[in-house]
């Protein structure tokens, strides 16, 4: 066992700037994953004394408690505001938002519109698992139609209860909108694929491009009631299709 | 160094005392009667004179929560609004409260309840003085009773604010914002630099460097007795400013017998009612609070304790701050109110008649 435990052996390890807090997810969640992904991104661009990020209320609420830069915890879809704000104080600095799918495409859709709209330059993480984790899963914007949830118990009723918001679509077509991709995070190969946007959205954002925006479409496992291999499987299966990983926007050119 | 005089509105006033109290940041959205308060900077464009940002929010709710994220960075910050604004950004004012950040809110009162009135009011008191959003808190309000207190109220507003790592409102209303009156202005004073932040706000989110942890600003305590402790500590922080800062004029109160308590636009009234009572030969006078948090309950304890044979509250509203003077009074003299609402204003006449009525 010693004789592997080299350092040119070493794969993985803890992200530099994660604090020694264990993460508070339930088994299998994407948020851990996408935390250490968006802290070893700044690490490896020399960003933690510029980094200021904002959590919003959601299961990524105690984020400050794993990332070991300046944060923020911000009112229920208000993330883009403060970080409009600070943006415009202190243009200098790299300033972040990471938000879920409840706060940023419901209560917060006017900050998020709106945020957009001006171009702040900013990065916002959009952490997309179709439902309200933090809550006891209720229905989200994003639920797919036929999905069931705590407030949509015979699944989601297109008829009365709309049907999934593609948010990222929407907000792509404005033009302070320089960036902006659908991503996954479990697996490695689709991790791989997200460190690289992580690190594009940032470079645009020290070189002041405007707004980048990085969806993440992930299982939460306690909110569809499912085990976590069980919720990657239905992941792929149910969600990929209603939220088309890839590229949308791409140096301030819709892509299709 | 000569005086500035200039003549302007109690809503430019602010707005310019703001720039030159070294304001960092500005973030609104229109509503009558203060609307001119985000046009005149606009129009001045601090930008170019100190670097001071203003920028129109999509909603009076993006508008607080950009003053968070500001005051969150130590920066000077402030919004203003009226009534209905107001009510929509007291979630934000409730965070910042329990993060205890510094900020200049300006409340320029219209009449409500609902969209009201765009006429002059002062039916937010309640609002204002018992914390506003949810949650055990204070904010520190002054309230300007002219132009000139306007400006003044701008610079004491944030220097308050982060005394005490707290949000300061001004709470004016209609009357105020929009009357222009002789005004000398604050000297300009810098904005903070950024070494400044770093050393007089050290819990400010600059970004972290390797000389001291990191910084968070969150107004979440999941443990009980955590935040059990965090309000103790809030309402310590209330004590102390009930303590210090105290704000309030006497006119004719030293041998009065019946005193009118009335603030802002009110006070200015009632000052005119006492002159004609006093013309009378009655003995009336006037305290006016000119801070309603802290509010000025030993001066009217003292007033009881001369004697005075009933206390009248003059106020735009159905009569609000007249609880906080019962409280006081606790009984132990007559307590009444007198006021107009729904945007009406009362006339020293009709101040000094309801003076008489308690007599
Ligand atoms: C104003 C307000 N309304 C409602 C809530 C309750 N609340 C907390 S988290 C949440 C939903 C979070 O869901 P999402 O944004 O999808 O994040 P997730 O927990 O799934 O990561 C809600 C409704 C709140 N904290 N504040
Ligand atoms: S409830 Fe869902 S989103 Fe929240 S931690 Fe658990 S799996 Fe993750």
């Amino acid at each position: 066992m010693s004789s592997i435990a080299k350092k040119e052996n070493l794969v993985y390890q803890r992200p530099a700037l994660r604090t020694e807090k264990e993460y508070s997810f339930c088994p299998g969640c994407g948020h851990g994953t996408v935390h250490n992904i968006i802290l070893e991104v700044i690490e490896e661009m020399g960003l933690q004394e510029k980094a200021i990020g904002i959590t919003p209320v959601g299961c990524a609420v105690l984020a400050y408690e794993f990332m070991n830069i300046d944060m923020q915890q911000a009112a229920h879809g208000r993330a883009p505001a403060l970080a409009t704000a600070i943006n415009r104080m202190m243009p200098d600095k790299a300033v972040f938002t990471y938000q879920g799918d409840g706060d940023l495409a419901a209560i917060g859709t006017a900050e998020t519109i709106h945020a957009c709209n001006r171009g702040e330059n900013i990065v916002i993480f959009f952490v997309n698992n179709g439902i309200y984790g933090m809550t006891g899963g209720q229905m989200a914007p994003t639920t797919l139609p036929g999905m069931p949830s705590s407030t949509s118990p015979y699944g989601r009723d297109v008829e009365t209860m709309g049907g999934p918001m593609k948010i990222t679509e929407m907000i792509s077509q404005l033009d302070g909108v320089y960036m902006s991709t659908r991503q996954a995070a479990h697996t490695p190969a689709y991790v791989r694929k997200l460190k690289k946007a992580i690190r594009q959205a940032f470079e645009n954002q020290q070189a002041r491009k405007g707004l980048s925006f990085v969806e993440i479409v992930t299982n939460c496992a306690s909110g569809w009631k499912k085990t976590p291999t069980d919720a990657n499987k239905w992941l792929e299966e149910n969600m990929f299709p209603v939220y088309p990983l890839g590229d949308i926007k791409i140096d301030g050119k819709l892509v299709k | 160094m000569q005086k500035e005089f200039k003549l302007m509105k109690g809503n430019e006033a602010v707005a310019e005392a703001a720039i030159r109290a070294g304001c960092d940041g500005y973030f609104g959205y229109p509503i009558t009667p203060q609307s001119e308060i985000m046009e005149y900077l606009m129009l001045e464009q601090p930008e170019k004179r100190t670097g001071m940002v203003v920028l129109q929010a999509e909603s009076e709710v993006a508008a607080i929560n950009m003053v968070y994220g500001g005051a969150g960075c130590g920066k000077r910050v402030m919004t203003s609004s009226s009534s209905p604004g107001i009510s929509l950004k007291q979630e934000g004012i409730s965070y910042m409260a329990g993060a205890e950040l510094p900020c200049l809110l300006v409340n320029i009162v219209r009449g409500g309840p609902g969209l009201g009135t765009i006429q002059p009011s002062q039916q937010d008191y309640f609002q204002s003085v018992k914390g506003g959003g949810h949650g055990d808190y204070r904010v520190i309000v002054l309230a300007p009773a002219s132009v000139q207190e306007m400006a003044d109220f701008a610079v004491l507003g944030f220097d308050l604010a982060f005394k005490y790592r707290i949000p300061t409102l001004i709470l004016s209303d209609g009357i105020i914002g929009q009357m222009m009156e002789k005004v000398v202005l604050p000297e300009q004073r810098p904005r903070f630099t950024e070494e400044e932040i770093r050393k007089n706000t050290p819990w400010a989110t600059v970004g972290k460097t390797p000389d001291r942890e990191r910084n968070v600003i969150s107004s979440l305590n999941l443990i009980a007795c955590n935040q059990e402790a965090h309000v103790n500590d809030l309402k310590k922080k209330y004590d102390t400013i009930e303590e210090n800062e105290v704000r309030y004029e006497t006119y004719q109160c030293d041998d009065a017998e019946h005193v009118i308590i009335a603030y802002g636009s009110s006070a200015r009234i009632s000052r005119k009612a006492v002159d004609l009572l006093r013309a009378e030969g009655r003995k009336v006078g006037l305290l006016r609070p000119i801070t309603l948090f802290p509010f000025p309950k030993k001066q009217i304890s003292d007033l009881v304790a001369k004697k005075v044979k009933g206390f009248l509250t003059v106020e735009m509203s159905l009569g609000q701050m007249v609880e906080d003077v019962k409280l006081v009074v606790n009984g132990q003299t007559k307590v009444e109110h007198y006021g107009r609402v729904g945007g009406s204003i009362p006339t020293p006449e009709e101040v000094a008649d309801a003076v008489k009525s308690i007599m």
